[in-house]
């Protein structure tokens, strides 16, 4: 029986830059634990610059606590994050302003209008040109029908735009991006799939994205991190996955992991 | 690069300017919202007044400073209100999900809090403030014409506690969740029948006195007593106030950071909201 560990080490890892510049995010021996329950376990991970990287796994994988913890709303257990070559959470704000990020499960004041939201954080952003970042946003992201209108009584499609351009106000060198696409139709999430490939063409940010979307993944993803029960279980772009586990598409790949069908050498688990 | 500007040390102006913005937002834009501002100080302000020209002709002591109770009841709500006001701005940010949008943007806990006292200051500015107008129409009463220039450092101390009470109160609801919404209403009225709001601090048992001169605002209204009383300005008595507010400050910026860090190691930054 092959060790996990070494398949795992032989895995491709994310390429690292050339240019001696840091990576985006440097993620080494991160553990959460509340009490007995382990959230994330000695997790380790390297995403580079301009790239998109989309992290995997089943609910309650950790997905979610990794990205509170890389970007400082949650303190791990043990470990060391690295974001844009800053310690954190100790040089978060040196980078704070240089990141963004969006979630189905964090919203925005329901009562003030896209357009009041969208100042609003152009301020705290400290944006150059407010009026006009807005303006192109709004343009890009087809917010211009309901700028005026209170958050809270548009669709779930169109907050979903409103909350990509609150995470794209500061043009972002790292996005993160929980479930970007999570309950829209297949349009409007063509849409917003658009909108993140034309941004990362345009300014070579780099993304992290998790999902449950397995075309988006393969649609946007350079590379892959899967999550397992708080672990890192395996890694590698999308092609290199599918051929690894001699699959077709990488839900056939998430299945393989999450039920442990297939081992990444491609040979049935016992 | 990001559009964001460069990295600043200390606080922001314009990001306590953003924050301020968004409530500034939120509260012009409905009138239910401001008119609430203003209703609940004047009810009390008009309750008060019409008990003090029933007593005026019963009790020498209210004849001798009839302004007495209508000062009280003013002070007392510059208290409440600039807790609530305090309180209020987290628990805006709880109902809407909002605050890991916040704990992610550049904007410092420090930059919050000075924003959320800026808006407390303005409700209370609204609130008491449109109070006192109308308290000198309806009652011929004027709050600067009884109290004079003590008005100012008293109103001051009252805004601090209420501020210092409002963030204890926000760290617990950022720890707790939603679940300790209703410390928000309730738990500034533990210590009103001690801050001998319309008595002496001596018409308290003698085994609770302690407790009284353990708030800045027992000696406030001890103090608004003596001007209205007996015409002085009790400079000690004041001292004492400020002392006393200086501790509460410190104990209330101490628990804030405790139970915010508490909350940021379990997670709760995230998951707050109903």
């Amino acid at each position: 029986m092959l060790d996990d560990a070494k398949l795992l080490a032989a895995a491709p890892q994310e390429a690292m830059p050339l240019s001696g510049e840091p990576p985006a995010i440097l993620v080494e021996g991160l553990s959460k634990r509340y009490g007995e329950v382990v959230a994330v376990e000695d997790l380790g991970f390297t995403v580079g610059r301009r790239r998109t990287v989309a992290l995997l796994g089943p609910n309650g994988a950790g997905k979610t606590t990794t990205m509170a913890m890389l970007l400082g709303l949650l303190a791990p257990t043990s470990g060391t994050i690295r974001i844009l070559g800053e310690l954190m959470p100790k040089g978060r704000h040196k980078v704070l302003p240089r990141m963004n990020f969006t979630s189905p499960y964090v919203d925005l004041p329901q009562r003030l209008t896209v357009l009041q939201n969208l100042k609003v954080y152009a301020e705290l952003y400290a944006v150059p040109r407010p009026k006009e970042r807005i303006a192109a946003l709004a343009a890009a992201l087809d917010l211009e029908g309901f700028l005026n209108r209170p958050f809270g009584r548009l669709s779930a499609g169109q907050k979903t735009r409103v909350l990509l351009a609150k995470a794209l106000i500061n043009e972002p060198e790292l996005l993160l991006l929980d479930e970007p696409t999570a309950s829209l139709d297949p349009d409007t999430a063509d849409q917003i799939r658009g909108h993140l490939e034309a941004y990362q063409a345009r300014t070579h940010a780099t993304v992290l994205l998790a999902s449950h979307n397995m075309g988006e993944v393969e649609r946007l993803a350079h590379h892959v991190l899967m999550l397992k029960q708080g672990r890192l279980v395996d890694q590698g772009s999308p092609a290199d996955l599918l051929a690894r586990y001699g699959r077709d598409d990488l839900e056939e790949v998430f299945l393989d992991i999450a039920r442990d069908r297939r081992r990444p050498d491609g040979r049935e688990s016992a | 690069m990001s559009l964001a500007a460069g990295i600043e040390f200390g606080p922001s102006l314009r990001r306590i300017r953003a924050m301020l913005l968004r409530h500034l937002y939120l509260l012009l834009g409905s009138w239910p919202r401001l008119l609430d501002l203003v209703y609940w100080p004047t009810v009390q302000m008009i309750l008060w007044g019409f008990i003090t020209q029933f007593l005026v002709g019963r009790s020498s002591w209210v004849a001798q400073a009839s302004g007495v109770f209508l000062s009280a009841v003013l002070l007392w709500d510059t208290l409440f209100r600039g807790q609530l006001g305090v309180s209020l701005c987290f628990l805006e940010e709880l109902y809407a999900r909002h605050l890991g949008h916040l704990f992610v943007s550049p904007l410092r806990p420090a930059e919050l809090v000075l924003a959320n006292f800026t808006v407390s200051f303005i409700r209370v500015l609204i609130g008491v403030g449109g109070a006192s107008l109308l308290a000198v129409p309806i009652f011929h009463f004027s709050l600067i014409g009884a109290l004079g220039w003590a008005l100012i450092p008293f109103f001051a101390v009252m805004m601090l506690f209420g501020w210092a009470i409002g963030l204890i109160i926000a760290g617990l609801v950022l720890r707790l969740g939603l679940g300790a919404e209703n410390l928000a209403w309730a738990a500034i009225f533990f210590i009103q029948p001690f801050s001998a709001v319309y008595y002496p601090i001596a018409t308290l048992p003698e085994a609770v006195r302690w407790f009284a001169w353990m708030l800045p605002s027992a000696p406030v209204f001890e103090g608004m007593r003596a001007i209205l009383v007996e015409n002085r300005f009790d400079a000690g008595l004041f001292g004492y106030a400020l002392l006393i507010l200086a501790l509460w400050l410190i104990a209330a910026a101490v628990v804030f950071i405790l139970l915010f860090q508490s909350a940021r190691r379990r997670g709760l930054l995230l998951q707050s909201g109903e």
